[in-house]
């Protein structure tokens, strides 16, 4: 045991709370422990067989690779890099945000700089332990096929998230100085998705114009950028190498990272709480809006609440940045509708599965948002409208949403085809449908403000949503086609939704 | 006095049972222009039994009528002419003040000349007007119970259903609550509200009922409830605690 309030004490306090926090996570606060460890072997087995379809040919590449490989890894890892830099920002957001033991923290006579010292080793430690759950099923592929040499994939992971971590917070931090504690919630949740979709959505429009299609390998191996890269021995090839089992490299990239992160800890905790506090505060500064007639408008309970619904949702900042981040993933396929008017080719049909599946997510979030997410239950539950007429205005809410944000597109693609842009509105239609309806069978109370975590909730109606949006987006591809087959899928989709009417809650 | 009155909330033989009966054969009746708090200790089934007479829970037996409407087979009807406020004000974050009173207006479908000059009044009233049109995400608790309270009156009610409405409100805010409390009952309204703070119930009670183990156990005016609980009784709190402990040592 260690002497209380030395860094060790509070390490272990904090690797409590995280585990804490990972067991309920995962057995959804502890209900379901059986199941849940069930669940993990099931998916670390099917991780593995994943990824040994995946990186098993691959398992000989040497450490002298040619620049193609080192550019197909490098990028690889700069990609799974964003993404772990998104997830860092959000994390250092939430600790920047969320009051909990703040309070108790800064008037106890520990020292502050030494506890945030803690915290952000423990956001680089979750990082890390995150990604390399991830990895570890490629990892220990490679190593299995290629030799011990792979593992050296472990420590390229972890120094990856250390790095990300730093940046998260050296980006946050810089963020709360120049735009101040209100405006960096959003824009920081903002610049999280960008990051983290930002490099595949980059890559894609990159691919989109050299080669006319969404493949981001198009793109990485056009001899254009091969000859404009450094050669295989430069530092920027390193982490590659690392990866590639080059025991230097991987030292010069774990020292690295050390450094990188022991000296944003050193730089930023002296202040982490200072700021921490200041953001905590941030909800008690008044937000005033422009409308101020004092006339109300007349309007029926249906119009009132759809009404409600529409502004929270606008007004949410995690939303919006939610829905831009769907949005941004959209870019690449309203690029490639670009590019097919000007060529003349149907490679449209790429964009219909595309679309389709994006408007499932929007809805699923949407529907949960506005079906479970009630911030005010008790006033719905005692207004003299009957609980169907409630639900309905509510759906109406999410479908009048979903189609703002997808008709436009709808529109431009009908100017190509008419059939396409058909095919698109119905697999929309269906794709939300069947989310909002997933959403209802599995509804809860809640507050919006647990939205991040909705999907502990439900793990069946989490997959239920995914499969889902998945099976319409290949029932609208396959029908674009134009083929009889489409009727598989679809078969598969309404399976899904038959199913979980089946295995549905019975008190919702 | 009030039995001249019509009844505006009566309960027969109400029941509920979690894992043991919350509420346990209430039989109510309230009046007409009536101010009636409902005391109790923890768990003693009164937020149990106003959450069933506001719709917010079924009963598992017995029946609710509300100005005369039967709650239970018609509680569209009944939710027409009632307001629930609780002790943690549910409003909407995202929304202003203004907004929050357009909406509850929209769900009682009031129309909008008359839900503006309530809300105008209301605004003013509780000392709103320089928030109406500021979000109520950074509002302190008092605030939110006014902005609350605002959307509980918007639709002029004839019943208002108070589950301890002056929890953690500072002075002034309680006292502007009791006051539009006891103006509501002035011009005919109903209030049924439950509070620990018993000086309260003291001075705004016409009529005060004494719930245990989901049970009436005594009801009438202080002066009554004195006398019910023994002759060296002299305040509310004496009263109370005398009660609720000959019930205990019955049970």
């Amino acid at each position: 045991m260690s002497e209380p309030a030395t860094m060790a004490w509070l390490a272990s306090h904090e690797l409590r709370l995280g585990w804490r926090d990972l067991t309920s996570l995962v057995t959804a606060g502890g209900r379901r422990r059986r199941n849940a460890i069930i669940a993990i072997v099931v998916f670390v087995v099917a991780m593995h067989a994943f990824a040994n379809w995946v990186v098993k040919n691959y398992a000989t590449i040497d450490i002298g690779a040619d620049p193609v490989t080192l550019i197909t890894i490098s990028s690889t890892l700069l990609l799974s890099w964003a993404l772990l830099l998104s997830q860092a920002m959000e994390s250092v957001t939430r600790i920047f945000y969320t009051r909990s033991d703040l309070d108790l923290i800064l008037t106890s006579p520990v020292s502050a700089r030494k506890v945030f010292a803690v915290r952000m080793a423990r956001i680089a430690a979750a990082a890390a332990m995150m990604a390399l759950l991830l990895a570890s099923p490629f990892i220990n592929t490679l190593a299995w096929h290629g030799g011990p040499r792979w593992l050296a994939g472990y420590g390229v992971v972890a120094a990856m998230a250390a790095t990300a971590t730093a940046f998260a917070l050296a980006l946050t931090i810089a963020l709360f100085r120049l735009i101040g504690a209100r405006r960096t919630r959003l824009i920081a949740q903002i610049v999280a998705a960008v990051i983290g979709a930002g490099f595949v959505i980059g890559l894609q429009i990159l691919a989109i114009f050299s080669g006319g299609t969404l493949s981001r390998v198009t793109a990485l191996h056009s001899p254009w950028l091969v000859a404009r890269l450094p050669d295989a021995d430069s530092v920027v090839w390193w982490p590659a190498r690392a990866a590639l089992g080059d025991i230097t490299a991987l030292v010069a990239v774990l020292v690295t990272a050390l450094l990188v992160i022991a000296g944003a800890i050193a730089l930023f905790s002296a202040r982490f709480g200072e700021h921490a506090l200041a953001a905590a505060g941030v909800s008690a500064a008044a937000v005033r809006q422009r409308r101020t007639s004092l006339r109300l408008r007349p309007r029926t309970p249906s119009s009132a609440l759809r009404r409600k619904e529409w502004l929270l949702l606008w007004r949410d900042p995690w939303l919006v940045s939610q829905t831009l981040m769907q949005i941004l993933y959209l870019l690449p396929p309203a690029v490639l509708l670009y590019v097919t008017f000007r060529h003349g080719t149907n490679a449209y049909v790429v964009l219909i599965p595309v679309m389709v599946m994006a408007a499932g997510q929007l809805a699923g979030g949407l529907a949960w948002l506005s079906i479970s997410g009630e911030d005010a239950p008790d006033l719905i539950a005692t207004a003299p409208v009957t609980p169907a007429r409630v639900l309905t205005a509510k759906i109406e809410a999410v479908l009048g949403a979903v189609a703002l944000v997808f008709a436009p597109l709808t529109a431009v693609l009908a100017f190509e085809s008419v059939y396409a842009a058909l095919v698109l509105a119905l697999g929309i239609a269906a794709a939300t449908a069947a989310a909002t309806f997933i959403q209802i069978c599995f509804r809860a109370q809640a507050r919006r403000s647990h939205f991040r975590r909705r999907h502990t909730s439900s793990r069946i109606a989490t997959f239920a949503e995914a499969f889902s949006s998945v099976s319409w987006a290949a029932t609208a591809a396959v029908a674009a086609g134009p083929s009889w087959l489409a009727v598989i899928p679809m078969a598969v989709a309404l399976a899904i939704l038959l199913g979980i009417w089946l295995v549905r809650p019975r008190t919702a | 006095m009030h039995k001249s009155r019509p009844v505006s909330l009566a309960t027969r033989g109400l029941r509920k049972d979690f894992e043991r009966p919350a509420v346990d054969g209430l039989d109510l009746t309230i009046y007409g222009g009536e101010f009636y708090c409902l005391l109790g200790p923890n768990g003693a089934g009164k937020t149990t039994t106003l959450r069933m007479v506001a719709g917010l829970l079924g009963p598992d037996a017995g029946t609710i009528a509300i100005e005369g409407i039967d709650a239970l087979a018609r509680p569209e009807d009944a939710k027409q002419v009632t307001a629930w406020l609780s002790d943690e004000p549910m409003v909407y974050d995202k929304l202003t003040p203004y907004e929050y009173l357009e909406f509850v207006a929209g769900l009682w479908r009031i129309d909008a000349a008359t839900a503006q000059a309530r809300a105008r009044d209301l605004i003013g009233w509780l000392g709103l007007e320089d928030q109406a049109h500021t979000r109520c995400e950074g509002f302190s608790k008092g605030m939110r119970q006014k902005v609350a309270l605002a959307g509980a009156l918007v639709h002029d009610p004839k019943l208002i259903i108070l589950d301890e409405p002056l929890t953690g409100l500072d002075a002034g805010a309680a006292r502007l609550v009791k006051n539009v409390l006891r103006e509501r009952v002035a011009r005919g309204g109903t209030v049924i509200m439950t509070t620990h703070i018993l000086e309260v119930a003291e001075r705004m009670a016409d009529r005060i009922g004494v719930i245990a183990n989901g049970r009436l156990i005594a009801e009438g005016t202080l002066d009554e409830l004195r006398i019910k609980a023994g002759a060296a009784v002299a305040s509310l709190e004496d009263a109370f605690l005398a009660l609720v402990a000959s019930e205990a040592a019955a049970a």
